[in-house]
Order: structure tokens, then C-alpha cells, then sequence
């Protein structure tokens, strides 16, 4: 890929002459969907960034959102989410690892200590042989960086889904903490300012990763796109990490970046054009790995790792110490000015090291002007795309005639439902003394000891919900993380989005893609969660066709303490479902769930809650009683998957579904926005819920550690090592 | 008088002990590698991590750090010493203890709570428990196998050096509750002396009341009279 033949005629425009070739280079990367965003900005502005808990919403390296329950309102975390698609598919293992070092240094850009990552995965279907070869690798490469960073890894999700076949998905959030006097920006302040580069050392790797994730994967890319894909240091970014630290903690810095796309070019010239400012950059000052790297390497490469940091000049000497202490590496490249976006290259350093060997030096080549261009016109100029979509068509009603018995063991031991225990166990989620509920629940819940505030945090999507109706399965998956963090008494306080599409020149892409991002914003508004930040990957196609717009939300909630009912029952209460629309009113629809994945067939989605945001709040008010035992959402896989769930070896179930429901549909719709309330005190719930939504009775808990289950006139019954079992496919498959 | 938790690059338990420690009232601080132990160190402990990015062999390069030399003397001298996950791999590697600690039988990181046997209750790590009460305590490691040849094993369980071993609730030693392979199921052993111990799970990750359970409480308190306080 090289620049497009319209975006050079612009750039000769403006430039008043040939962009040299350095500046194409940065102009393709930059101006690359991947950077730009030029197929869905248009559509982005249907998010609500905004709110009062809202310190710094979206365009930097990571949102800050301020804590409620602090009175000085000072404490704040970061949030942000960044995809890693095509580099995971080419190469599992460091594609993933280098997902996890570039967001969580967009958290140390904002001057943030990072406290908890969430990955959500998406694979082909798992009983191919590759699905699993890239599930091992992706899931090893988060592990092996993830631990050795120390940042806990607390919440997320996998799903699996044909259409990811040819293009897996790696969505990793991070969250990090900070507060008023730390928070820096990712704006530069101030001309006369230095420029520092810390971290590794610069070589060739990952050039032109920006454009690369802009394409289509190609049939070859294994092999083809090798090159584009980096390798991660752990050791590095911990060591980075905890400079960092010293670093904000001491006041040194003004405004920072991490590098990544489109490297040391993308961050520096990003982080000019915020401040309005410009900057002169003498690339050969860059301290660098391989000998004779040219300007454009030097300024593309994206070797993991480092950081961009504006600095005082009287600071420089104190943080050049600081750097070292840590043994990383650190060079003044530049300093930033009022002027235009400039690099400069001396070649004769690089070039005497490539001498003949008789020692005869060439003459030292002059220094040129390798860069000088505007830097809000690099960041900002490229053209919108203003793309053809056609709107999803709504799936007939056709439905599979399954046995009951056979329809419940299919569905909890699906891949989709069954237990993840096998991908979290291989991740520290303690690390940090913070978590208090981690992976494997509804969500996960770290102590902010700072603030005395328990962070709720839920990742995740459906690609079956989306994949059946964008808009509303989008709306759907909101709902869904919301309805998570309440269910263990946390209210939304705000959330990042990552949208994930296909190739958005084809109109039925580009229509669910515009479905996907309207019904997110929708619900995410609705339920008072400004969505802070972001990110959007787009050409996620291949060979096998495009994937399930998928747009995954990191939701993070707030509440008072760090308890959570847990999601297991106890031996004595009485069970309440709450939320249903489906058993109370003319039954419901089996679209989007698992229930048809699994079987064939097909059915609209069910329609949501006309209140979410009551709902939520409701069930997280009776989370938080002290009445209540034990909460569960109920989603994937449906009710027969929640109830299952909920049984332990101690303690069962005896429930009755009432008997004028569908038996499939009752068991197995997805509807989101519902919940299994375990509680010595159902009036009360039904109080609470009076008005917001429905509540039916449906059943006892017992010591006899099984789920005993009516519904209509059909029963069924599996004891809890049954359903471990059948729980147990992913461990059971690859161990 | 304080306890001396030591960081080398790629620790990453040091905050959390030292968090542990303070809720306990021992009195600790972090101490960077390269300044050496202070003066009034009155207890070590070796956090866990990845020292090093467990480049060579996990705990292999740190055992090799000057500071380690300056632990052995202190050891040597009776100061109590501590190592947790990387820090017992680092006690291994530098032969404050014996045996090593190596991958995982899963060869897979795991991270999940288990239950430990205490093997005696008249050291100062483990004066809080009775000798054959059943804690639960979380791991976190690839590298977590106990090895070390049967014969010297015969010797240390001879001399009463193990300290705990992977259990399962009611306390039986049994394949299926011992999560890494580890030799004879042994998670923690004591060193030449008493007062130098090492062990796997992560004590520090079970001291904090306001996350969840509290059982190793008691393996930190072998540092209380340790600080002064």
C-alpha cells in the first residue's frame, strides 16, 4: 500500500511541492483507517462523551473519569481499549503480548499507575484446529506479558463464531489510576521544551504496522506479514512502568505519548498537533538497535517499549538519571517549537559505520530536511470517507425442534458458555492485592482503597447477538455489561468501546457496522455511561468473508466497599428472576442466541427493557442488601446456562418455570437486562422491582448440590459434577 | 528497625507486601537492588515477580546481584528472610535453600487458590497455625515444581526443613491437589537456619481482610518482632 493517488494531490496542495519520502510515508501511515479513522468518525459523533465525572473523554492516549464517593473528587482512573487483530492472526503469541504493552502505556502517558486489564477474544469456531492454535498463542502471549508486568488481568471474555476464522480479534482494556496532581496529557505545553525518547532502543521492527492494519488480511498474511507484526519486551515495559512512576511522581513531566502506530513519527507529531505547536526533531539522535537505519525507519518503526515525553530543559539531566537507574534507554531528540512538524536527518554517523574498511572516511553528509509540514494537517487532514451502506435485514422466524435434555447439555457445554476457567487460570488477577471479585463472575471488582470505591469491571460483546441484529443485539451488549456490574451492587459510571467490522466498502458491512455503533451509543446513553473512549478496527476480512461487527465495551461501575454477592447459591432462599419480558408476556425470541447457533434456525432478537436504566440500578440496590445471597445476569446461553451455573456441590436448585412459556424459549433466549436473585426476603425484591420490571418466583434453593428443573410439563435434572463436566470443554479439549 | 522488601527490576509483589506488612503493623520498606540493604534491616523478603524478566532461569540473575551477597550475611547472622514466588526461585538459585523451583507440569502459568498443609507450627512462619492445619493461600506461577534429588529430599524431610505442602481441604497430600508437580507436594521449605523459609504461594495475597480470605496472615507475622513493632 502506498499513499492513495487523491490523498497526494491533497497533500502536493498543501505542501506546495512533492511530499518527500519520508513524508509520504508518514502521510499513508497516519492518514491509514487504522490512525485516521476515515470510515467512522462520521459515525462516532453518536456518542455522549460527556458527563460530570468526565475529566479528559476522547482524542487522547487514555480517558480519565474522576471517582464518586471522594469528596475532593481528586482520585481518577483511566480507561482505555485498543484492538490487536491483524498482528494476532499473523502472530498469536507477540501479536497479543504487544496488544497489552500499547494500552497499557496509554495509561502511563496520562500519568496513571496501571491497575487492571480486561481481554475480550474472538476466535473461529473452536473446534477448528487453527481457532485453537491462535486461542493458545493469543492467550500464552496476554499471560506471559500481562503477568510479568504485574498488572492484573480481572475481567474479560471469549467467544467464539465462524466468521472469525480468518481474522481472530484481541481487545484488551486497561485501566489505570491516577489523580488530580498527576494527570498529564498527551497535549504539548510549551516551545523551547524538550523532547525525550525513553525505553528501548529503535530497530527495524514493525514498519508500516498502521497501513498494514488498514487491509484486508491476505491468504499469505502468516507468512507474507511477518515483518509488520512486533515483538514485546515485558522486562522493558515493566522497567518502563516503574520510570514512569518516578518520573510523574517527581513532576517531570509536561505532556507525554507512548509510541505506537506509526511510531516515533505518529506520537511526536500527535503530540505537537494537540498543544497547536510544531517541533525540530534530529531523528539520528534516537538511540537505536541496528546500523544505517534510514530517517523514514528510524521515524516509522514500531519497536515496543518507549515513550515520548515533553521536558523542561532544566529537568532533561534529572530524568536522563532516572532513565538509567531503570536501564532504559533515553536520548533528547528535539524540542518543540511554533512552527512546523520538522525532522531533520544526519546521516554521516549511520553512514561512517558502512565505510570501506581501509578507514577511508566518506565526507560527512550534510544534515537535511527529511519532514517539514504542518502537524495538525499530518493528524487531522485526511479526508472523511463517506461510504454506501444497506440496512440488515430482519431474519424469519424458523425454529429447530430439539429435545429439551439434549438442547440443555448442547448448550452449557458450547464453547460460548462453557467455563473460561482454562484462559484465566493462566493469568495473575491478584497480583496488585486489589481484587476482590475476579475473573469467572458476573464482573470483576477492584478495591480503589484511594477513594474507598469498589471499580465494577465488565468487557465483552456477543457476536451471535450482533451478527442476528446489530443495532439491537449493540444495544444488547450495553445492557448486558451494565446488568454485570450490577449484579454485584455497582452502578455505571462510564465506558470504552472497541468497534471491530469488516471491509467498510462493502454497504452490508457498512451497514451493520452503522447499526453496531448507533446501538451502542444508544443504550450506553440511556444508562447514563458516556462512552470516554475508544477504538475502531475496520477491515477485519478475509478470505472466509468479514467477521460479526462486533463492538466490544469495557463498562467499568462504581460502589461503596468491595463486597459482592457472590454468583453461587447457598443451601437455603428463595430464587426470584427478574427482568423477563419473555415468561409473563407472549413469550419471547430465541434471535441471536446460542440455543440457535448450536442447532440451526433462525428468529428475530428479543426486545429490551423498556427501562434499562431502572433495571440496572434496581438490581444493583438489591445486590447490595443485606437480604440477598447470591445474584447472577443471565445472558448467554440463557437461563438454563444461569441456573447451571449457580449450583454447587453444597447447594442446588428445585425450580419450576412457569408453565405457559415456550419451554426452548423460556430456557434459552438471551435477553439482557435480567437477573437471578437469590434472597431471604423476596417481598422486598418485589418491592424493589415494583413498576420497573417483572419478578417471577422460581423456586428453592436445596442441599442436595443438583439442578432439579421443571418447565411445562417436561423435567430435567443434572447434579453439579454433571454440569462441571459438561462446563469443562475448553480445559477438557486442550489439556 | 525495618523489613527490608528488595526490588530488583521485574519484582512486581513489592508493593503488595509491602501493603501486607503494613496492615500488620511490621514496619517495611522498599528497597531498590542496587543500595543495598540498610543498616537496620531486620528482616528480608525476596518479593514475587519476574527479576530480570526471568531471562536465563527464573531467579537466576538476581541470585547473582551483589545485594543477595549482603542477604546470605544477614541470613547467616539470623535475620529472618522471606522469599515468595520469584523470591523463593531467587533463595533457590543463590543456596539460601536447596532444590530448585522449575516449570510448571502444565507447562502453563496458573494462577488459583490452593491449600497448604503446615508441616510444623514451631517456626516463626508458621507459630500462627497448628502443625497439620489446612490454609488456603493463592499461586500465581509458571515456575513453580519443586525439585531436588530424592536423596536430599529424604534428608530435608528428615530434618523437619519442609515447611508446607499442597493439600487438598480435608489436608490429604494427593496428586490432584498438588497444582505444578512439585516433588513430595512441597510448596515451602526452611533453609539451613530456622528463620530463612521460601514458598510458592503468595501469603501477602491472603492478608488483606477487605479482598478476601486472611489465612496467610500468619506466614508475614513471622516477621513481627522482627521490626521493632
Amino acid at each position: 500500500m502506498s499513499l492513495a493517488d487523491s490523498d497526494r494531490e491533497l497533500v502536493v496542495e498543501e505542501l506546495e511541492r512533492e511530499p518527500t519520502p519520508a513524508e509520504a510515508a508518514l502521510f499513508e501511515n497516519l492518514w491509514s483507517e487504522h490512525c485516521a479513522y476515515r470510515s467512522s468518525r462520521p459515525l462516532l459523533s453518536a456518542f455522549e462523551s460527556e458527563g460530570e465525572q468526565v475529566v479528559v473523554g476522547p482524542g487522547d492516549d487514555a480517558a480519565v473519569v474522576a471517582l464518586p464517593g471522594d469528596d475532593d473528587g481528586e482520585t481518577y482512573i483511566t480507561m482505555g481499549i485498543e484492538s490487536h487483530n491483524h498482528p494476532s492472526y499473523v502472530d498469536p503469541f507477540d501479536g497479543a503480548a504487544t496488544g497489552v504493552g500499547g494500552i497499557v502505556r496509554d495509561t502511563l502517558s496520562m500519568g496513571a499507575y496501571p491497575i487492571a486489564l480486561a481481554d475480550s477474544l474472538y476466535f473461529g469456531a473452536f473446534d477448528r484446529e487453527h481457532s485453537r492454535y491462535l486461542l493458545e498463542g493469543v492467550v500464552e502471549g496476554i499471560s506471559h506479558y500481562g503477568n510479568c508486568i504485574g498488572v492484573p488481568t480481572v475481567a474479560g471474555s471469549v467467544d467464539f463464531h465462524s466468521d472469525y476464522e480468518g481474522n481472530p480479534l484481541v481487545n484488551v482494556a486497561c485501566i489505570g489510576l491516577t489523580d488530580e496532581e498527576r494527570l498529564v496529557t498527551a497535549e504539548a505545553q510549551e516551545p523551547g521544551n524538550k523532547l525525550v525518547l525513553v525505553g528501548n532502543a529503535t530497530g527495524r521492527d514493525g514498519l508500516g504496522g498502521a497501513s498494514f492494519a488498514s487491509e484486508d488480511l491476505a491468504e499469505d498474511a502468516e507468512t507474507e506479514d511477518r515483518p509488520a507484526v512486533q515483538v514485546g519486551d515485558p522486562y522493558a515495559e515493566k522497567l518502563l512502568i516503574e520510570a514512569n512512576e518516578v518520573l510523574i511522581e517527581e513532576g517531570l513531566i509536561e505532556s507525554a505519548r507512548d509510541l505506537g502506530a506509526a511510531g516515533l513519527g505518529g506520537a511526536s507529531s500527535e503530540l505537537v498537533a494537540k498543544g497547536g505547536l510544531g517541533a525540530h526533531i534530529e531523528l539520528e539522535r534516537v538511540h537505536q538497535r541496528e546500523p544505517n537505519m534510514s530517517a523514514l525507519e528510524i521515524l516509522l518503526a514500531e519497536s515496543q517499549e518507549r515513550m515520548c515525553y515533553e521536558v523542561e530543559p532544566e529537568h532533561v539531566d534529572r530524568v536522563e538519571e532516572i532513565a538509567e537507574r531503570f536501564d532504559l534507554g533515553c536520548s533528547v531528540i528535539g524540542e518543540v517549537t511554533d512552527g512546523n512538524y520538522v525532522c531533520t536527518f544526519d546521516g554521516s554517523e549511520a553512514q561512517s559505520a558502512s565505510d570501506d574498511p581501509d578507514g577511508e572516511q566518506s565526507e560527512p553528509r550534510k544534515r537535511e530536511t527529511v519532514v517539514d509540514v504542518d502537524a495538525h494537517f499530518l493528524g487531522e487532514g485526511a479526508p472523511m470517507n463517506d461510504l454506501a451502506h444497506e440496512e440488515p435485514s430482519e431474519p424469519e422466524t424458523d425454529l429447530p425442534e430439539v429435545d429439551l435434555e439434549a438442547a440443555f447439555d448442547v448448550v452449557v457445554s458450547s464453547p460460548n458458555t462453557a467455563s473460561k476457567r482454562w484462559v484465566y487460570r493462566q493469568y495473575d488477577h491478584e497480583v496488585g492485592v486489589r481484587t476482590s471479585v475476579g475473573p469467572g463472575d458476573d464482573a470483576a471488582i477492584v478495591a480503589i482503597r484511594e477513594a474507598e470505591t469498589g471499580l465494577a469491571l465488565s468487557a465483552g460483546a456477543a457476536p451471535n447477538w450482533t451478527d442476528a441484529a446489530p443495532y439491537e443485539g449493540a444495544r444488547a451488549i450495553a445492557l448486558e455489561n451494565a446488568t454485570n456490574v450490577a449484579a454485584k451492587g455497582a452502578t455505571p459510571l462510564a465506558a470504552v468501546d472497541c468497534l471491530n467490522g469488516g471491509n467498510p466498502e462493502k454497504p452490508d458491512v457498512y451497514g451493520g457496522f452503522r447499526g453496531i455503533v448507533d446501538g451502542l451509543a444508544d443504550m450506553c446513553e440511556t444508562l447514563s455511561a458516556p462512552v470516554v473512549g475508544g477504538n475502531v478496527s475496520l477491515y477485519n476480512d478475509s478470505a472466509t468473508g468479514p467477521i460479526p461487527p462486533t463492538p466490544t465495551l469495557a463498562l467499568v461501575g462504581t460502589k461503596d466497599g468491595y463486597d459482592a454477592p457472590p454468583l453461587s447459591v447457598e443451601s437455603e432462599g428463595e430464587l426470584l428472576l427478574v427482568g423477563d419480558r419473555g415468561l409473563e408476556a407472549d413469550g419471547t425470541r430465541l434471535g441471536g442466541s446460542e440455543y440457535l447457533a448450536q442447532f440451526g434456525g433462525s428468529d428475530a432478537f428479543p426486545s429490551l427493557p423498556e427501562t434499562p436504566s431502572e433495571i440496572v440500578e434496581t438490581l444493583a440496590a438489591v445486590a447490595n442488601d443485606e437480604a440477598t445471597l447470591a445474584v447472577h445476569d443471565v445472558s448467554h446461553g440463557g437461563l438454563a446456562v444461569s441456573l447451571a451455573e449457580m449450583v454447587s456441590e453444597d447447594a442446588g436448585l428445585e425450580v419450576s418455570i412457569p408453565a405457559d412459556s415456550e419451554p426452548a424459549a423460556a430456557l434459552f433466549h438471551e435477553q439482557p437486562g435480567r437477573a437471578l436473585v437469590q434472597t431471604d426476603s423476596p417481598a422486598a425484591v418485589r418491592e424493589a422491582f415494583d413498576g420497573v420490571a417483572p419478578v417471577v418466583a422460581l423456586g428453592e434453593a436445596t442441599d442436595r448440590g443438583t439442578l432439579e428443573l421443571s418447565v411445562g410439563d417436561r423435567t430435567l435434572e443434572r447434579s453439579a459434577g454433571a454440569i462441571r463436566s459438561l462446563r469443562d470443554t475448553l480445559e477438557a479439549e486442550l489439556e | 528497625m525495618t523489613v527490608a522488601i528488595i526490588r530488583f527490576g521485574g519484582s512486581n509483589c513489592d508493593r503488595d507486601a509491602e501493603r501486607a506488612l503494613e496492615h500488620l503493623e511490621v514496619d517495611a520498606e522498599i528497597v531498590w537492588h542496587e543500595d543495598g540493604l540498610p543498616e537496620d534491616t531486620t528482616g528480608v523478603v525476596l518479593p514475587g515477580g519476574f527479576s530480570y524478566g526471568d531471562y536465563l532461569r527464573a531467579g537466576a540473575m538476581a541470585a547473582r546481584s551483589p545485594i543477595l551477597e549482603e542477604v546470605r550475611e544477614a541470613a547467616a547472622d539470623g535475620v529472618p528472610v522471606l522469599g515468595v514466588c520469584n523470591g523463593a526461585q531467587i533463595g533457590c538459585e543463590s543456596g539460601l535453600t536447596e532444590g530448585a523451583f522449575t516449570t510448571n507440569e502444565s507447562a502453563r502459568f496458573q494462577c488459583e487458590h490452593v491449600y497448604l498443609r503446615v508441616e510444623r507450627d514451631d517456626t516463626r512462619w508458621t507459630a500462627a497455625y497448628e502443625e497439620g492445619e489446612v490454609i488456603e493461600v493463592p499461586i500465581a506461577h509458571g515456575e513453580g515444581r519443586y525439585e531436588v534429588d530424592d536423596d536430599r529430599l529424604e534428608e530435608l524431610e528428615a530434618d523437619d526443613r519442609i515447611l508446607f505442602r499442597y493439600c487438598d481441604a480435608d489436608g490429604k497430600l494427593t496428586e490432584e491437589a498438588n497444582p505444578n508437580g512439585s516433588k513430595n507436594n512441597v510448596a515451602g521449605v526452611l533453609g539451613e537456619r530456622e528463620t530463612v523459609a521460601v514458598l510458592m504461594p503468595h501469603p501477602e495475597r491472603a492478608t488483606l481482610p477487605d479482598i478476601g480470605p486472611t489465612d496467610g496472615q500468619g506466614i508475614l507475622r513471622g516477621f513481627d518482632g522482627a521490626s521493632g513493632a
